[in-house]
């Protein structure tokens, strides 16, 4: 099969209209995402910049069927979804929660470890812009050190970000992949493999915010391909337990050379009080966790 | 052949789940209600019920796995306690905006701080305003024919119903039960069909955003709006007094029990001295009232079997002959005086009717109420009404309040 754009599934389940913001990553992802998953699945999703994405009832530019929920509670819905699905005896819909790094990393963990545990059959997205961006780019604990937010004014955040993967990694998924919009090709491989999975799979979108990030809507791709060129964002896939790179991140293991994360960081203005310490800390922990993907790799 | 058992109300309350056949239930245990979720997944796990068991991580996400369930279709069950409870506030107030026809146990108990495991009502009657009709059973019976009266109930208005019963008084206390029979049961309550199914066959976004204003949808036609959505809960409140009436006398015609509807009353006939209260502590004011008829006192009771919504109107008409009501609960409103009692005093307000309203807080933590006690309160009560002196007021029953006078 071609390994290109043209393999991808011409069907639009975003039509013309959604809310979210100009260069927003998250909607670029969504799109190839919905696209792999095409007909017979189901969302749910929180309040969210998703939630706003898909726009003020009676309207909506999404054609796939959605249930909204609270904050907490995204990974509880799709449990309830596949609850209910069971009992109507409907086992051929693919259940997908998808919620940001705030309802993911802060308030939702306890409901995703939870099904996660009773391996629920859905897919969980976070997709990850790190910080609150829907009210008004707070701080969360996906927010990166250093990164100014609106909770975090005037010293940056003192805090590195979660390594959330690892988190969901520990519940023994069949499968997990991390992915990002500025390589949808990868993106749309890794959601077509989650759908023909069953169990609870967990999928993580780095999705770059023009708005929280301070930076052009015009360098979303660029932002995004950055964060894989320097490593701050590592594209894998675990399955089974076996770790594989992918796409960008596969061949810089394999050949290539990291670029320094200043390059990434000197991009967004959220960074512009970011110490020097900060930084080698950050250029530090990457290269740690690096070393330990490179450790783990599996053809 | 009449199927009489002695159970628990927790075992009768599973019996009447399993009657109902829901196809999802998610529970997370908490005492006293923890026996219920045991029993059921023993039902399921046996073989002897059709259902998906969601053993979640908390009662925040109980809840929510039967919200969604029951946007896909399925008939849901979940049950609860105190803190347990609180947990779930959130999604009460979505279940009921979502008009989801949830079914929950709520086997009533104190709420922490300072811990108490044991039984009031404050868990339940603080969530008087989440838009969940809410029944409080005397006996064992009337747990298991209010959980098949409030499934009907539920899922012809689609409002959610709470069933609730007194921790360890009931929960844990054995009775004779009549089983009613699974065909009758089925005949009562026809199959759940949702109002919308969230479903790949018909996309849509359900309790997406709304702005405060109605809004055209791309047909043009204007849509509700948020208050639109919330006025409709409110117009399906009020028909459920009639509806909840209904489907109790329906019930009382075909399993022969009838738990009095919206309320019910004990003596109630010539009653000057009229107690009233909820649940099993109403039940103790029977005892009370008998005590008290010995005396001569013409004591009766009004219990209110649903407290949400309120039956204003019934309550007005047993009220009538009254001189004085007594309002008995396990639970108050922090600053002023039992909710109960505030409902009772605007209800009378509607009516002719003005008498003192005695407000009594009881049975707090699992402090004991004896029929002994709520009739030294009411011979008090007499007293000062016949001496011309009764007056509003609230009293805290069984209490040491540290004050000389207290009693």
């Amino acid at each position: 099969m071609q390994n290109n754009i043209f393999k991808i599934n011409e069907t639009e389940y975003i039509l013309p209209g959604s809310r979210a913001c100009q260069g927003c990553g998250l909607t670029l992802a969504y799109r190839y995402m919905l696209k792999a998953l095409r007909e017979n699945t189901v969302l749910t999703i929180p309040a969210s910049c998703l939630c706003v994405l898909h726009g003020l009832y009676p309207i909506t530019p999404v054609t796939v069927p959605c249930l909204n929920t609270t904050f907490a509670s995204t990974a509880a819905s799709a449990s309830g979804i596949a609850a209910g699905l069971a009992a109507m005896n409907k086992s051929d819909i693919t259940v997908v929660a998808m919620a940001g790094d705030g309802s993911t990393y802060d308030m939702g963990i306890q409901a995703l470890s939870g099904a996660a545990e009773r391996n629920t059959d859905f897919i969980y997205v976070c997709y990850d812009n790190e910080g609150y961006m829907n009210t008004g780019t707070q701080r969360s604990s996906a927010t990166p050190m250093g990164a100014l937010t609106s909770t975090t004014p005037i010293l940056t955040k003192e805090h590195a970000k979660k390594d959330f993967v690892r988190i969901m990694e520990a519940h023994e998924l069949p499968y997990l992949a991390t992915t990002s919009p500025s390589y949808p090709i990868d993106l749309y491989d890794k959601f077509v493999k989650a759908k023909r999975i069953k169990g609870t799979r967990y999928m993580h979108i780095y999705s770059p915010c023009p708005p929280g990030w301070v930076f052009n809507t015009k360098d979303t791709i660029r932002i995004g391909q950055l964060a894989v060129e320097t490593g701050i964002v590592v594209l894998f896939e675990i399955e089974d337990g076996k770790f594989r790179f992918t796409g960008r991140s596969k061949t810089l293991a394999e050949r290539g050379k990291r670029q320094p994360v200043v390059n990434y960081v000197s991009r967004q203005g959220r960074f512009r009080r970011m110490s020097i310490e900060q930084l080698n800390r950050l250029q530090a922990w990457v290269d740690s966790r690096w070393a330990d993907y490179l450790d783990r790799a599996e053809g | 052949m009449a199927d009489v058992r002695i159970l628990t109300g927790n075992e009768a309350a599973a019996m009447g789940v399993k009657l109902c056949r829901p196809g999802v239930v998610a529970a997370y245990p908490i005492t006293p209600q923890s026996q219920l979720a045991e029993i059921l997944s023993r039902y399921v796990e046996g073989g002897e019920m059709r259902a998906e068991y969601v053993r979640v991580e908390g009662e925040h996400s109980a809840l929510t796995v039967c919200i969604s369930a029951s946007t896909v279709g399925a008939r849901t069950f979940t049950a609860t306690s105190s803190n347990g409870l609180l947990y779930m506030h959130e999604q009460l107030h979505w279940t009921a905006g979502s008009r989801l026809p949830v079914v929950m146990c709520v086997v009533n108990r104190g709420v922490g701080a300072p811990w108490s495991i044991f039984n009031d009502q404050q868990d339940s009657l603080a969530q008087r305003d989440t838009g969940w009709i809410q029944f409080y059973c005397r006996n064992n019976q009337e747990i298991i024919d209010t959980l098949i009266q409030a499934y009907r109930i539920a899922e012809s208005l689609y409002i959610p119903v709470m069933v609730c019963y007194d921790g360890f008084v009931l929960s844990h206390t054995m009775m004779p039960v009549d089983i009613p029979d699974g065909d009758m049961v089925r005949g009562f309550l026809p199959p759940y069909k949702a109002h919308t199914i969230l479903s790949p066959e018909a996309p849509r976004t359900i309790n997406s955003v709304l702005f405060p204003w109605r809004r055209p949808d791309p047909d043009g036609v204007l849509r509700d709006g948020y208050m639109e959505m919330r006025y409709k809960l409110e117009a399906a409140m009020k028909k459920a007094l009639p509806a909840i009436q209904e489907a109790s006398d329906d019930f009382a015609r075909i399993f022969g029990r009838d738990h009095g509807g919206l309320i019910w009353t004990y003596r109630s006939e010539g009653a000057e001295l009229l107690f009233s209260g909820i649940g099993s502590i109403a039940n103790e004011a029977t005892v009370a009232a008998d005590l008290l008829r010995d005396e001569g006192i013409p004591a009766g009771v009004l219990g209110v079997r649903v407290y949400r919504p309120f039956p204003r109107e019934r309550l007005i008409e047993a009220a009538q002959g009254a001189r004085a009501v007594m309002v008995l609960q396990k639970g108050t409103s922090y600053g002023y005086e039992g909710c109960l009692t505030s409902d009772v005093k605007a209800s009378l307000y509607e009516s002719t009717l003005r008498v003192p309203v005695v407000d009594v807080v009881a049975g707090l933590g699992g402090r004991d109420v004896k029929a002994r006690e709520i009739a030294d309160a009411g011979r008090r009560a007499w007293k000062e009404l016949e001496e011309g002196k009764l007056k509003n007021h609230s009293l805290w029953l069984n209490c040491y309040t540290g004050e000389d006078d207290a009693e």
